[in-house]
């Protein structure tokens, strides 16, 4: 199978989405990131129990600091699926990646940006 | 252990907009416990103002610490420079904590960065629940190990009161009669007895009501000299 899927989305490999924590989401924007998404298993099917169920609320938590500090809300996203499903994976980047080219550069990029220039 | 929970942070952003310089002060005693001030949610909050400031343009500075408790000042002397360097501090240890954090550096200002409920026990993850108001004269011996000043809801002495209804509180479904948990106890334990004497009023003096509390203990105070000893 070889799926096409927007190559500057920057893969970072955990062992699991419960080790995502609130601050990682956070500092990722902090360094500039326009948006994060969480990919993890299907519900139900976490090996360590309940590890995506937590990075769910994760997100969610993270989505309301978001919008409170003016940064978005809609920049964060938690999706569900399987590693079986390479389809998905290719169509959940796409989707990602058109909602954050609609959104357009995050504040806190533009900021730096500005900074060094 | 005493439970807080973080404050909404739009509120922690309106006290410190007009600031640049932020010491994000958490405690690794009680609040971290109950995942309202401890390490992870200083990170938290230091890069939630991070990325405030950045977005709204506004040059900033704000650095995160823990110490092991914001109770002792020995452990609050860490802070000294870290407060220095500051233009506000943010503590996020519970009500005691920030207060004295705030004796200690008094020319700094220092805002509440959580709500600092009550003293509790952890229930489930996440659950907190109420069990001591810390009357300063405790009742438990005849109340089956159940309090009923923090557990009942009007703090009757001697309960329940007619709100009781199939166990649970009049205030709400879900809250269980403290008065009901001492019966069923008491009955467990073959005690029913102590349940139908009254019991006299308290001192509430030991409580609130007596104002401002201080405990002064004699046997753990620093040995003062003693005038015209041997060494004199
Ligand atoms: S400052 Fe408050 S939260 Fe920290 S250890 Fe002391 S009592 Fe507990
Ligand atoms: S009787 Fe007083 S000291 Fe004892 S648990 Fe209740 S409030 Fe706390």
């Amino acid at each position: 199978m070889r799926l096409q899927y927007p190559t500057h989305i920057h893969i970072i490999k955990v062992p699991c989405t419960g080790r995502v924590d609130l601050f990682h989401l956070l500092q990722a924007f902090e360094q500039g990131a326009d948006g994060v998404f969480v990919a993890g298993c299907l519900e139900g099917d976490c090996h360590y129990m309940h590890g995506n169920l937590f990075a769910r609320k994760r997100v969610e938590r993270a989505k309301d600091i978001l919008a409170a500090t003016g940064v978005g809300r809609d920049r964060v996203e938690m999706y569900n699926l399987s590693a079986g499903q390479g389809t998905r994976w290719a169509e959940i980047c796409r989707e990602f990646d058109e909602r954050i080219k609609n959104l357009g550069p995050s504040p806190i990029r533009l900021a730096h940006d500005k900074k060094a220039a | 252990m005493i439970k807080a929970t973080p404050k909404p942070l739009e509120e922690i952003i309106n006290y410190v907009k007009d600031f640049n310089k932020i010491l994000v002060a958490g405690c690794d005693g009680c609040v971290t416990v109950c995942e309202a001030g401890g390490m992870k949610e200083a990170k938290v909050l230091g890069s939630a103002l991070r990325l405030y400031y950045t977005q709204a343009g506004k040059d900033h500075e704000v650095v995160e610490t823990t110490i092991t408790r914001q109770c002792d000042k020995e452990y609050l002397a860490e802070l000294k420079d870290m407060v220095e360097n500051a233009d506000a501090v943010i503590s996020i240890a519970c009500g005691c904590g920030i207060q004295y954090l705030t004796e200690m550096y008094n020319d700094k200002i220092v805002f509440p960065g959580v709500d600092t409920h009550f003293m509790g026990i952890n229930a489930d993850r996440g659950i907190f629940e109420e069990r001591c108001a810390g009357c300063g004269q405790c009742v438990l011996a005849s109340t089956g190990g159940i309090c009923p000043i923090a557990r009942c809801s009007k703090r009757m002495l001697n309960g329940p009161c007619g709100g009781s209804e199939a166990g649970k509180c009049e205030i709400s479904k879900d809250t269980p009669c403290g008065w009901h948990l001492i019966y069923e106890r008491l009955e467990k334990l073959g005690q029913v007895d102590s349940f139908t004497k009254p019991v006299d009023p308290k001192n509430w003096r030991t409580s609130r009501d007596g104002g401002p509390r201080v405990i002064i203990r004699e046997d753990l105070r620093k040995a003062e000299p003693q005038h015209g000893s041997a060494h004199s």
